[in-house]
Formats: structure tokens, C-alpha cells, sequence
């Protein structure tokens, strides 16, 4: 880790991490996805989560919300180890799944208020967070639009306002911006990165678009199921020696056994 | 804003009234699901109860007090048929919601496994019980005699073969991995456990055809929930149809939840990756 990174550390991570992936390994049927995965991130950061398509990022997703338990090593999420606390672990975490989640027969509201009643709101309490969360949006006025009316990227900036529907510590989002043009990809990347300044949101943005990660973002590049570098986006570029974070990337997920040069 | 700071019951009360008025509202919504739910038992009422009752004769037999027609007979098994394709076509939503996104949003909620799944079985009932109620006063419109009693009576045994036939579903979405294998498995689930009972033809009469199949309707837990419907909707109770229905529905709700374990269920064994 370099100086500045150390010194960001300080500034903006100061505490326990929101969200710490500990030592984790994991094995569909003998192939291992995931080999010995160690990062955290942080409250007020963007962390990217940076590795060509089969790095293993939707594995670590998918234990990360805990749709499978890591048999091996630890995940942490606002302190709280999710294979000994369970579900309720769950609580601060909220998520942006690569796959459209919305139902397509509700509106934007029903939608909403579903998912605001499996986080334990009342329906007021629902409304009011709905109402301030589509407006930060720029979506109020659909509220009452089916989902299937509305377009790629305004479905998602409904999924993102239902991640932050009940006030999360940390979240995680996966390849959020697939399938969306590039003015619609770069409003939705500056909203993310907002919310790590405004509202001190530790924010885990899985990808593999280099052109995502902006100057200062975390980084944690995967490749083959290992890390290969980790640090800040300057921080990687100047370990690997390569010009911009494009070569970089290239040095680091070219290696044929996943070594890298810059950990 | 301040995040939900909720007691236990609370935020359990707010998660099972969310989960089974989303189902209720998807139901609303989908008007040809309801109306496909509705001809399909109709259509066995109307045609097929037409021509077997000129040559299917039923004596007396419990729980009926005399003689009835075929149509009178084949009521209560297209109640448990519209449950068995409610069944059926929830676990398919899982599988579909499962491979496509918003079963991940009730996963990933900060409550057990085990109650998101009771509550969506319960929710799946609940549409199944609508489902029945609608065939059941379009069959009394078309002429079917039904005691007003056994429309009340009727509602405890439909939820709980409604639950029993939902788990079963839901054990079989969490061995499916993928939706186009589900289709073969629906097949060969659905048209078996229909067949292999009371459903349509008295058991009976079924031994004096063929005692295999006489005996495979026996081993059939759809032909308990045929029975424990057909005295529920006579204001009757038959104990041991609703206890076999009951043991069954435990054991599948069981498995169920066994398989959509995060830790050790057959989605983990058998999930290949993705990225």
C-alpha cells in the first residue's frame, strides 16, 4: 500500500471496514472460483472490483449477499460475521444485482414498498424514504409507472433507490451498469460515487469497464479467482508500471497462473 | 435518514404481509394466469364429466349422502388439480425469479431462509385458495349442488393442501437449476399425481381395473388431498386424509428449506459459477 493510500486510510476509512472479505475460498464441484480472497472496504469509499468476465466476481458477489456461505474464511459486513450472525447480517447491506430485479407487472411504487417491508418499514416510513429516493433520482414522477414501461436505465435507477431504500452502511453492485448506453452508464457510475461523499457509503462496485473507475477509487483487481492487486487505482497503475490503468490491467490478468506483479 | 430500527415481531409481520401481498397483487395483475386457472378445471368439468357420467355409475360412498353424477364427483379433485398447477406453476416462478433477479431480493433479506419460504408458500396458497373459490362458484352456477357449509369448511383443507402441494413445488424448484429443465420436470410430476389418485375416478374402481395402479394411487399423497377436499367440502372431516396431507407437507417444507440452504443446499453443490 502505498503512502497515499496509507494517508486516505486515515482520512476517509477511519473505523472497522464496512465490509471485510476475509480469507475466503470457495469450489463449485472440485473447480475452485475463488482462492484465498482478501480485501475491505470502506465507509466513504468506492472500492472497484475490477477482473475479466470468470475472475470470480459474481461468486464473490453472490457470497458476499449470501446467497451461498463461504465455506472457507470470513465475510464481515459492518462487523458482523455473516456465517455466525445469519440473515441478520444482512441488515446494513444493500445490493444492485447485474440481473434486472424488478417485477415488470408492479409499479415503481408496489415495487418499492415490497422490498421496504422485507426490510421491516412501515408503510409511511416506506413512502417517505420512496418519495426522497426517486427524487434524488430524478424518477419521482414515475412512481407510479409499471417497471415494464420503463427503460433500461431508468429500471435501474429504481433498483438503486431501492439498495438505499432502508439506509444501508455498504453497497455492493454487480456489473450495475450492463446493457446501458454510455450517457445513462456514466449518470449512474457520478450517483455511486456521490453517495460515497454524501453520505458516507462504503460502496463495492463489481466490473469489468476500466473506463468506470475514476481517479482515487479503491481498487481490488481479480483474476482466476485470486487478487492480484489491491490499492488505489494510481497506486496499481504505478506498481505494475504501466502507463494508465488500461495497461495495468492488461500486465495484471495476463499472467497465465494469475501471478501478478503489483499485490 | 435514519435506517429501520424495528423489533423481531414487527419486522417479521411487515416481511410476511410484503411477500404475500406482492403475490396477491401479481395475481391481480396477471388476469390470463387467473383466467388459464379457471378454464383448465372447467373445461374437465364441462366435456369430460359430460361424457363419463353417461356410463360411469357411482354408488353411495362417503362423503356423500346418496347417489351422485360424475360432475359432482370430479369437483373436489379439480380443486386439488387447480392447487397442484398453482403448485407447479409457483416453484416455476422460482426457478425463473431465481435465474432472473427478484427471488435474489427476497434471499437476500435480513430474515432466515426458513420463514421467506414458508411466507412465499403461504402466499402461493392464498392465490391457489382465490383460484378454487372462483371454480367452485362457476361450477355452482353451471349446476353442481355444493352445500353453503362446505364453502367455509372447505377453506382450512385448502390451505393445507394448498401448502402441502406448494412444498412440493418448491422442493422440486430447489433441486432445478435451470427454467427449461423445469418444464420435463413439471410433466412428469403433474400428469403422475393426477392420474395416480381419486381425483377422477373412485379408487375402487381403480382396484377392479388394475391393483398396481390401484396401489400406487394409495401411495400417492394427492389422493389424500383429493379426499381430505372432498369431506371438506361436505362439512366432513376424513383425519386420516388430512394427516397424511399433513406429514407430507412437513417433509417436503423440510426438504425444501434443505435446498435452499445457503450452506448445504443443492443450488450450492450444483451452481456453476457465472463469473
Amino acid at each position: 500500500m502505498s503512502e497515499a493510500d496509507a494517508a486516505r486510510d486515515g482520512a476517509a476509512g477511519s473505523g472497522a471496514p464496512a465490509l471485510e472479505v476475509d480469507r475466503v475460498s470457495f469450489a463449485y464441484a472440485g473447480r475452485k472460483a475463488l482462492d484465498d480472497v482478501s480485501f475491505t472496504v470502506r465507509r466513504g469509499r468506492f472500492t472497484a472490483l475490477l477482473g475479466p468476465n470468470g475472475a470470480g466476481k459474481t461468486t464473490l458477489f453472490s457470497l458476499i449477499t449470501r446467497l451461498f456461505d463461504a465455506r472457507e474464511g470470513a465475510i464481515r459486513i459492518a462487523g458482523r460475521d455473516l456465517a455466525k450472525t445469519g440473515a441478520s447480517a444482512l441488515a446494513p447491506l444493500g445490493v444492485v444485482f447485474q440481473q434486472p430485479t424488478l417485477d415488470l407487472d408492479l409499479t415503481v411504487r408496489q415495487n418499492l414498498r415490497y422490498f421496504a417491508r422485507l426490510r421491516g418499514l412501515s408503510v409511511k416510513d416506506a413512502d417517505r424514504r420512496i418519495e426522497a429516493q426517486l427524487e434524488r433520482l430524478a424518477m419521482a414522477e414515475r412512481i407510479g409507472e409499471k417497471v415494464r414501461a420503463l427503460n433500461g436505465g431508468h429500471r435501474r435507477r429504481v433498483e438503486i433507490a431501492r439498495a438505499l431504500l432502508h439506509d444501508p452502511e455498504v453497497v455492493v453492485l454487480d456489473e450495475a451498469t450492463v446493457g446501458l448506453d454510455v450517457p445513462t452508464r456514466r449518470t449512474i457510475v457520478d450517483h455511486v460515487h456521490d453517495l460515497t461523499r454524501t453520505r458516507n457509503l462504503a460502496v463495492l462496485w463489481t466490473t469489468h469497464l476500466i473506463d468506470e473507475i475514476l481517479p482515487g477509487d479503491d481498487l481490488v483487481v481479480l483474476h482466476r479467482g485470486r487478487i492480484v492487486a489491491t490499492g488505489t487505482a494510481e497506486g496499481v497503475v504505478a506498481e505494475t508500471g504501466a502507463p494508465d490503468l488500461d495497461g495495468a490491467f492488461a500486465r495484471l490478468t495476463r499472467a497465465p497462473d494469475g501471478e501478478a506483479a503489483a499485490r | 435518514m435514519m435506517p429501520p430500527s424495528v423489533s423481531t415481531p414487527t419486522l417479521y409481520r411487515r416481511a410476511f404481509v410484503g411477500i404475500v401481498s406482492r403475490e396477491l397483487l401479481r395475481f391481480l395483475k396477471q388476469r390470463e394466469r387467473f383466467f388459464s386457472a379457471l378454464v383448465r378445471p372447467l373445461v374437465w368439468l364441462v366435456i369430460f364429466a359430460a361424457g363419463f357420467r353417461a356410463v360411469l355409475g357411482l354408488p353411495i360412498q362417503p362423503p356423500y349422502p346418496t347417489y351422485i353424477t360424475y360432475d359432482v364427483y370430479i369437483v373436489p379433485g379439480l380443486v386439488a388439480m387447480i392447487q397442484l398447477f398453482n403448485g407447479m406453476q409457483s416453484s416455476l416462478s422460482m426457478v425463473y425469479d431465481r435465474e432472473m433477479g427478484s427471488m435474489r431480493v427476497l434471499l437476500t433479506s435480513p430474515l432466515p431462509r426458513w420463514f421467506l419460504l414458508v411466507s412465499k408458500l403461504f402466499a402461493g396458497t392464498c392465490v391457489s385458495i382465490l383460484q378454487a373459490y372462483a371454480f367452485l362458484l362457476v361450477a355452482v352456477a353451471l349446476g353442481i349442488k355444493i352445500p353453503w357449509m362446505g364453502f367455509l369448511t372447505i377453506l382450512p383443507v385448502m390451505a393445507l393442501t394448498g401448502l402441502m402441494l406448494g412444498a412440493v413445488g418448491m422442493l422440486l424448484s430447489s433441486t432445478v437449476r435451470q427454467l427449461e429443465n423445469f418444464a420435463g420436470v413439471m410433466n412428469f410430476v403433474i400428469f403422475p399425481t393426477f392420474f395416480l389418485s381419486s381425483a377422477l375416478y373412485p379408487l375402487w374402481k381403480m382396484r377392479e381395473s388394475n391393483y398396481i395402479v390401484w396401489q400406487l394411487c394409495q401411495l400417492n399423497p394427492f389422493t389424500y388431498a383429493v379426499e381430505a377436499l372432498r369431506f371438506g367440502l361436505y362439512a366432513k372431516v376424513n383425519g386420516f386424509a388430512l394427516s397424511i396431507v399433513a406429514v407430507t407437507l412437513v417433509v417436503f417444507l423440510a426438504g425444501a428449506i434443505f435446498g435452499y440452504n445457503p450452506s448445504r443446499g443443492f443450488q450450492v453443490r450444483k451452481s456453476g459459477g457465472g463469473e
